[in-house]
Parts: structure tokens; sequence; C-alpha cells
């Protein structure tokens, strides 16, 4: 019985789509629809899917970040360097040939005009200490070379370099009275240095009138384990008055703005989309069904149950779904993987670059929601199917 | 034409399934264009709304760098300079790092002047204006935090600190104002308490905000303010109030083209559903057009009625869409108005709206309509 059931539902699944092509316009919109939104939804995502790839780039879990207390950026914050010592003497900090890995910086936002919009956007520029680079582990100069000490020199993230006007090799720029030339591009595997302009701490104070004072100190630790007792050690000194995070978790927290903001509008153009998307596919699969009416009364006449009746108006609702949905994630990953952009973060009220990036995870997200619409736009039609009384049915013209 | 009406309307109730269906997808359409078009309008922070005379000078190198305040008096000798006052950003916290307050230093005494847009009570502003720690505050940071007049508050800063060793800056609530242009969220106090309490930048201002008499001379004016501190150590860079502020939505990336796509995206996926269910209904009918053809409705009137029905359609789904989406726009507002300054679904939503369904409408019908028109009654009848 069983197996007869199961090869009622695959003979009837079989014949809807063999003869789905007579129908090709209407599932074409059907699919079309759900291809859309599902362009449109990983396009949005990946946005997101970006920034957080910078993020994960960005924070080590062993680096820690020192501001003055109550500041929430660098940006607001400073330190200085009679504090930035004594922080520096903390024995939690790792050594290498050239002494401690821990560098004094500076930071601060100067007006680039942007490729895509053409209007000044804040560039970060920051002032690093000789082991600054250290302090980014996959650090490297990938055209011209570093700036110098003490020269008026800066080398330009790559991302930086990509979105902003002018920020190429042997360029100089003019920010006040000083002149600045730019010596290099370097990357950082995609973190969010990328995003910015670098120069050597002295060079930055002196062009700034910034005296001997700093605005963060990143230090390498021993090991992540080593984070909590030097926040202890630093909090508990009376000579200073800072907080600590980690490399990771201030970046985490200087994302969350702008992270909810792309998701919640991704979120809400999926739902409104989608909805769009299942009437579409609804009513290609009523029209499917009322096409169908007379074949599918036959079909019950001839002895065949409800079940494969309404398997096979759900299956061909499934297909739809998945086939758009691929459609729709292909383009979506051609058109966005990779294209690259940046934005301003409120939370550092500067510029970050990123790239959009369609991960195998966001596809896979996408092709199941697709699923779900192609699923609900067959439901409702393949119940009509299988209530369809036979005699009024076979009637119909 | 209208006496065809009750026809377009029965033909729509034929099958109510298909369409309700048609009439929900261009609801979503336009409910999704409409706040679409509303994210726009909050992310471009009302440039539309900008003062046309007033302008903005700011550090050229950056809006973090100071300018001496010893500027203010110079940019008011410039011809054609009627006010000028100073805006100081604060970085204001209220008790958690996540509740950051948009605040903002300045001059009382101007500040109504200079901003004629924001309202408070003659004898509000007379107390803000003689209390030096006094504060005024937005309706909805008001709401937020459950402040009310003769509140005395704390805030701190994420960039300044006070010289009595602390980061906490207290101030008294001297009135809530109602702005006109969507702010509701900031609050400003006494440039001279702020500057005389913190440690460090004293005698600076953030930026110098400008009114002038003509706003047809705004370049020629902001150019001569730049030429006053030409090759100074602190530069300056003036453009008008609304190129600073739509710079400033610029630095989002390019918005509004990615919106467009998006909006793109939804009207092709649209005008596919709407245009294939119309062209289903013709095909359904066909023998009844050709009856009507032979009762003597002429080609044009036929064509007329089809395209008649999908005007119908993507009118009646277009306004119902667009009115959602102001209704819903402003319940929006109450939950964003933490990030940007909203004012709702913008007007001209409605304008671009009625073009866009008028075009949905229209591009929907060809390929029915010219179905319609061709057809011979003869073909028409035999089909049966």
């Amino acid at each position: 019985m069983s197996n007869n059931a199961l090869a009622q539902v695959a003979t009837v699944t079989a014949m809807n789509i063999r003869n789905m092509s007579a129908r090709a316009a209407s599932s074409i919109v059907a699919l079309v629809g759900i291809a859309g939104v599902v362009a449109v939804l990983v396009g949005v995502l990946s946005i997101g899917e970006g920034f957080r790839a910078v993020l994960d780039d960005s924070g080590a879990r062993d680096v820690a970040i020192v501001l003055r207390n109550g500041a929430t950026d660098e940006l607001g914050s400073n330190l200085t360097l009679a504090q930035t010592r004594i922080i520096a003497d903390n024995i939690l900090i790792a050594r290498d040939a050239e002494g401690i890995v821990a560098s004094p910086e500076l930071y601060v936002v100067v007006d680039v005009p942007m490729k895509s919009t053409g209007t000044a956007a804040n560039v970060p520029l920051r002032g690093v200490g000789p082991q600054g680079p250290k302090l980014r582990q996959n650090f490297k100069i990938v055209a011209g070379r570093m700036f110098r000490p003490g020269m008026f020199e800066v080398v330009v993230g790559r991302g930086a370099s990509l979105q902003f006007e002018g920020l190429t090799v042997g360029n100089t720029l003019k920010w006040g009275t000083t002149e600045w030339t730019i010596t290099g591009i370097f990357e950082d595997a995609g973190s969010i240095a990328e995003s910015e302009i670098w120069t050597n701490d002295t060079a930055l104070q002196g062009a700034y009138n910034r005296g001997p004072s700093y605005q963060s100190l990143r230090v390498k630790l021993t090991s992540a384990a080593a984070v909590q007792p030097f926040k202890d050690a630093l909090t508990a000194d009376p000579r200073l008055n800072v907080r600590v995070f980690t490399e990771r978790q201030y970046y985490e927290e200087k994302s969350q703005t702008l992270v909810a903001l792309v998701s919640t509008v991704g979120a809400v153009i999926a739902v409104l989309m989608g909805l769009g998307a299942v009437f579409a596919a609804l009513n290609t699969m009523y029209s499917a069904v009322s096409a169908r009416s007379r074949e599918i009364a036959t079909l019950r006449a001839l002895g065949f149950g409800a079940v494969p009746v309404v398997t096979s108006v759900l299956t061909e609702g499934v297909l739809l779904g998945l086939f758009g949905g691929a459609v729709g994630a292909t383009v979506a990953y051609f058109a966005f993987n990779g294209v690259r952009a940046s934005t301003m973060n409120f939370d550092t009220f500067s510029q970050v670059s990123f790239a959009f990036t369609v991960t195998s995870s966001l596809i896979l997200q996408a092709l199941l929601y697709a699923l779900l619409l192609g699923l609900l736009g067959g439901l409702l039609p393949s119940l009509r199917a299988a209530r369809l009384p036979i005699a009024t049915g076979l009637r119909e013209l | 034409m209208l006496k065809y009406l009750p026809l377009l309307w029965a033909n729509l109730g034929r099958k109510r399934i298909r369409t309700a269906l048609t009439l929900a997808s261009v609801v979503i359409a336009f409910l999704l264009y409409g706040l679409l078009q509303t994210m726009n309008a909050a992310l471009t922070g009302g440039a539309e709304l900008a003062g046309v005379d007033r302008l903005m000078t700011i550090h050229k190198i950056s809006l973090i760098q100071p300018l001496p305040s010893s500027y203010l008096n110079r940019i008011r000798s410039v011809e054609g300079v009627k006010l000028a006052t100073s805006q100081d950003w604060f970085g204001g916290i209220y008790q958690d790092d996540r509740n950051q307050v948009a605040s903002f230093a300045v001059e009382p005494e101007l500040f109504f002047e200079m901003y004629p847009e924001y309202s408070l009570p003659e004898d509000r502003k007379a107390a803000w204006i003689a209390d030096r720690q006094g504060i005024i505050v937005g309706q909805s940071v008001a709401q937020r935090f459950g402040w009310k007049v003769g509140d005395r508050i704390s805030l701190r800063s994420n960039i300044y600190s006070n010289k009595d060793g602390t980061t906490a800056w207290d101030f008294n609530i001297c009135g809530i104002y109602a702005a006109t242009n969507g702010d509701s969220n900031s609050v400003y106090f006494h440039y001279k308490y702020f500057n005389e309490a913190r440690t460090f930048g004293e005698d600076n201002i953030g930026y110098a905000v400008v009114r002038i008499d003509d706003p047809d001379r705004a370049a020629e004016i902001a150019a001569k303010i730049d030429a006053l501190f030409a090759n100074s150590s602190a530069e300056t860079k003036t453009s008008t109030e609304k190129a600073f502020i739509q710079g400033f939505a610029n630095q989002l990336g390019n918005i509004g083209a990615l919106i467009a796509w998006v909006a793109s995206a939804v009207f092709f996926t649209m005008l596919l559903v709407t245009a294939n269910t119309m062209g289903q209904s013709i095909r359904e009918r066909i023998n009844e057009i050709g009856v009507m053809k032979t009762l003597g409705f002429s080609n044009p009137t036929v064509t007329a009625l089809v395209l008649g029905e999908a005007m119908l359609i993507t009118a009646l789904g277009g306004f119902l869409g667009l009115m959602l989406a102001s209704l819903l726009a402003g319940a929006l507002a109450n939950v964003v108005q933490q990030f940007f300054p909203t004012l709702g679904m913008p007007a001209h939503a409605w304008t671009s709206g009625a073009v866009l369904i008028v075009m949905l409408g229209g591009l929907a019908a060809i390929l029915p309509c010219a179905q319609a028109f061709r057809l011979k009654i003869v073909d028409a009848l035999r089909k049966a």
C-alpha cells in the first residue's frame, strides 16, 4: 500500500514537473520574484558580513588598548607621556629584541574626498610608535616603503587608498601648514587598520601641536590570560585614571550601531520583499492549479488520492523557490562579492572601508528562505487542488 | 470613461483571490518604496530643511579640529554677515556609555536668533540664558530619560574632563524645546560654563555658524570668510549649511544609489507580477472581449478598458501602500530617533509614488492592451 502511495506521488509529481513548461510565463514570474528577493537580501546582508570580517581580523585577544577613563573611543581620549611610561613598565607586556611590544598612538581624522560621492569624509590618521606595526600581526607594505620616523611621511591602508581620492604612492597631501608625502601602501589582512592612514607619532604630535601627549596606548600582553591582571593592575594604580579594553572587545563595541543598522534594514527588506514574493508565488500556483483543474479531477477520478495531488503542487512550489533562490544567490554572488565600499562608523566618527562578503552560510540561509517562500506559495493552492470536487473539475473547460 | 467604472470594478471581482494577491503585491511594493524614501530622507539628515541663509565655518583639516574663539568676531566683521555664533560637540553620555546624547555648547543669547526653527516659551528662554548651568533639551530625549523642567542632571563627556577632576558636568534643565526641523534629541547648554570648566582647549570653539543677509551671495561670503584665515595655523572651510549636512550624510557612502537599486529590483519584480496577472485575466476573457467588440465597442475603448483595469489595481494598491508607509514611518520615527532626526515619510514620496503608479500600470498593461486591440472578433469567438 505504502509503495503504491509512493508510486502515485512520484507519478503525479513527475507529470506535473514535465508540464510546467506549458505554464512557463507565470512560473518564470514567480521564479524571478523569489530570485529578486534573494539577490537583494544577500546583497544587503553581505554588507554586514563584510563589517564582521573586518572586525574579526582586527580584534586580537592578547592586545589591549588603554584609554583615558571616561573616553569611549580613541578620538576623545588622551594620555600623557608620563602615563604611557608608567603603563609600559607593567611586567605583563610582551617583550622582544627591540624592547616592550607597545605603541603609544595618536588618532585624528582628516578630510579626504570620497571617490563615490566626491565629498569630504573623515579618514582616520594614526600616529604610531616604532613598535606599532608589530601590534598588527599581518602588517606588511605592499607598495613603496615605510615612512621614516620624524619625517612628514605617511603610509596608506589598502582599503583607504581604494576608496578615497589621491591616496597613491608619491602623492603629497596638505593638511594645515604641513605637507605629507605618501611613501607606501600597506595591508593588514583586511583589518580595520587598512581603512587608516599611518604616520609616526612624533611627526603627528608636531603637526598637531600635541606636545608629548598621546591618545591611546596599544600593548601586546604575554598571553590572553594576562588581560584581566593587567587591567586590575592599571585600575588599581593611583597614578593612572584609565580604562582598558582588549582590542577585540573595543572593535566589537565600536561596531554595534553599524551592524544593528544594517541588520535591521536587511530584516525589514527581507520580510517585506518576501511577502511580495509569496503573493507572486501564490498567484502563480493558484493559476497553475486552476489551469490544471480538469487534469487533477481526471486523476482523482482515476483513483489517485489527495496526497499525491497535494505533493505535486507543493513540489512545484518548492522547485520554484529553490530555482529562484539559486538564481538570486548566483546573481548576488557575482554582483556583490568583493565589491569595496566605505562608510561612516558613528561610534568612532571615522570611515571604515570594507568589502561586501557573500559567505556560504549566507547563501545557505538565503536558499532556505527561498525554499520557505516557495513552500508557503504552494501550500494553500495545493489544499485547494485536493479539495476540488471531482464532478465540478471535470465539467470545467 | 467614468461610466465604465462599475464594469472595471466587476472585472476585478471576478477572481477575488487573484485580485487580492495582485493588490497585496502592489501594496507591498509601494510600502517598501515609501519606507526606503523615508530612510533616505532620515539618512540625509533633512538637508532640505537646512536654513538657506546659514553657513558653517569649520577647520579646513577636519570638523574635529577646533578654531580659536577670536575667529567669531573677525567673521562678524565680514560684510554681508548678520550673525555668527559658536557650537562645540560635547560627546555627552547620560549614566551609561550606551546612552549617548547629542550635546552642544552654544551661546544661548544668540541661539534662537540663529535658529528660528527652535521654539521655547519666553520665560523658559530667559531662565536658560540667566542660568549658567542651564540646559535645554529636546522632547524625545526628555521622554527617553524622564527629564522634567527643574531637574538637575549630570552628563559625562567622552572628550572633555572637568577642572574638578571628573568627567561629570552638572546641568539644570531650564526648558524643553520644540523644533520644526526634526531635531528633538539634542541638548544645548552654555559655552561659557563649558569653556571655563574644561581642562584643555580653552578659548577654542568647535565650529562657527554664520547667518548672512542674502542667500544668493553665500558662495561669495564663504570665500571672504575663508580668505580671512588663509595661511594661518587654523585655516577654515566655509560652506552652506545644506552642503555641510549633505556632505556629512555622504559620509555614509552612496546610500542613495543603494536605495535606488533596491527599489528598482522591487519594482521590476512587481511589474512582472502585475503584467502576468493582467495578461492572464485578458487571456481568460478573450471570448468576452470578442462579444464586446461584436456589440460595437471600438478597439480603442476595449484597449482603454484593459488599461483602466491595470491602472485601477495599481492605483488602489499604490495609494494603500504609500498610506501604510507613512503611518509606519511615523511609528518607526520613535524607534530610530536616537540615531537620526526624522520627520516621517517625505512629501515628495507621494508625488514620485504617483508617477510610479502610472508607470507601473501602463507598463503592465502594454501587452494585454495590444492583445485586446488586435483581437479579431472571429478568432475571439472561435476560441470558445
